[in-house]
Order: structure tokens, then C-alpha cells, then sequence
């Protein structure tokens, strides 16, 4: 879960934010370009969740196994929930989802990381 | 604008509302997730600071349907729940930095939200300028 996958997961989606945020400040409604790159970032997360899975199940599991399959599910739908909803909103409020969406990404792989590091 | 093509009564949830529903959806789900594994897996150890996570899991959950629903019943819950998750915001904030007895396990709302960046704080203000800003006399007199 500390992988470099995860740390690029992080940095894309902070980069990816302050852009949504700046082209909300400027009244743009979400590109074609924007949405594909949510959905990049969207990937990226679900590949950093199926590697956490496979974690699961080679003996290390985190304290919380509960919590933790909560998380996974909830960090993989988050990113496509963006996109629907920002789909839905073609105008600067739709960047703006995109960027709340990806500022809320990195907090969810931190608290993974964290559930994770608290092995019984 | 394309905001006028829209339906009137629908407001609630678009354009910026949309973005609120977002972030209440994102709590709703938080909350109640952390109240369920809090409440199912250790009740006793601090019933009333994991009951306060139940009712605001509910709360935000409440106020994510009104935006969503819309229209006078929507903007009626969406109302109530704002309020009371802003002062149950500040009730719970302060009673946790108060009485830390009573609250030996975080909710949402301890310390005024500060495990969440303090955006329990900030959110209900949002909300209810929100559900004013887009309140039915403004649009009557924009038609008007």
C-alpha cells in the first residue's frame, strides 16, 4: 500500500486538482480532455485498489478488515461519481466537482495506507 | 445562460448545488460507515459519541436527498438538516474540546471537525446560504 503506485496516484490527482480549481476560477465547464484525464486518474485508482485486494490475501491484513474493504470501495466509486455528476453539470460548478473530486482521492489513499499499516 | 433552461424547482441540485451533493454524499457515506463500524463493533466503549456519528450520518444523508430532490419539500429537508448539522457542529465541537470524558472517540463533528479538515464546519454555512440564495421569491421576481 506504500508503493510508488500509490505516491503517483497522490501527485496526479493534487496536479490534476489545482487545474480543475483553476478552470473553475476562469468559468470553464469541464473539457472532453478533462473528463478522460478524471478517468486516467479513475484507472490509476482502481488499479492501486486491485493491488491492495491482492494484498488481502497473502496473510497481512490490516486490524480493521472491515473498514478497510469499506474504503477500497468507497476510493474505487468515488472518481466515477465525480465524472457522472460533473457530466451532468456542463458549466464551472462541473470543474469544480472534478476538483473536489480529485482532492478528495489522495485523502482516501492516505487513510487505506494508514488502515493498512495497523497489522494484527 | 443555460441556467434559465433548467427547471426552476430543480435549482437546488445544479450548478453549485450539484458540487454540495457531492461533498453531503461523500459525508453521508463516511459517517454512516464510521457509526457502523463504531456502533457494531464497540458500543459500550462511548455510546453517546457513536450515537452522535449514527444521527450525523443520518443528517448528512437527509440533506443530500433535499438538495437532490429538490423543490419545496427538498429545500424543507434540506433546510432542516443543514441547521441541525450546523449546530449540532458546534454543540458537539465544543462539548468535545469541553468534556473529552464524554467523547473519548471522534465523531464527525469533534473539535469542530478537525479529522476532517474542517469542512464540517464550513459546510453547513455553505448549505444554508446555498438553499437562500436559490430560495423561490428570488426566481419569482426574476420572472416577474
Amino acid at each position: 500500500m506504500n508503493g510508488p503506485l500509490s505516491v503517483a496516484t497522490i501527485v496526479v490527482a493534487l496536479v490534476l486538482a489545482a487545474w480543475y480549481f483553476l478552470r473553475s476560477a476562469l468559468d470553464r465547464a469541464p473539457s472532453r480532455l478533462d473528463l478522460l484525464a478524471m478517468a486516467g486518474l479513475s484507472a490509476l485508482v482502481t488499479v492501486l485498489v486491485v493491488v491492495a485486494v491482492i494484498g488481502l490475501f497473502d496473510g497481512t491484513r490490516p486490524s480493521d478488515t472491515a473498514t478497510f474493504g469499506g474504503y477500497l470501495v468507497t476510493t474505487v466509486c468515488f472518481a466515477p461519481a465525480a465524472i457522472w455528476l460533473a457530466r451532468l453539470e456542463p458549466t464551472r460548478w462541473g470543474s469544480l466537482i472534478l476538483g473536489v473530486g480529485a482532492v478528495v482521492l489522495p485523502v482516501l489513499v492516505l487513510r487505506l495506507q494508514q488502515i493498512a499499516s495497523v497489522i494484527s | 445562460m443555460s441556467t434559465s433552461t433548467r427547471p426552476r424547482d430543480a435549482a437546488l441540485g445544479t450548478g453549485l448545488g450539484r458540487v454540495l451533493l457531492l461533498v453531503y454524499g461523500t459525508f453521508a457515506l463516511s459517517a454512516s460507515a464510521r457509526a457502523l463500524v463504531q456502533i457494531s463493533t464497540r458500543f459500550s466503549e462511548a455510546p453517546l459519541a457513536y450515537l452522535l456519528s449514527a444521527l450525523a450520518g443520518v443528517i448528512y444523508l437527509a440533506a443530500t436527498v433535499g438538495l437532490a430532490v429538490g423543490g419545496p419539500r427538498g429545500r424543507l429537508i434540506a433546510l432542516v438538516s443543514c441547521s441541525i448539522e450546523l449546530l449540532g457542529v458546534l454543540v458537539v465541537g465544543t462539548l468535545s474540546i469541553a468534556d473529552k470524558v464524554a467523547f473519548p472517540d471522534d465523531t464527525v463533528w469533534s473539535r469542530y471537525g478537525s479529522g476532517y479538515g474542517y469542512v464540517p464546519l464550513i459546510l453547513p454555512f455553505i448549505g444554508l446560504w446555498w438553499i437562500r440564495y436559490q430560495r423561490p421569491s428570488r426566481n419569482r421576481d426574476q420572472q416577474a
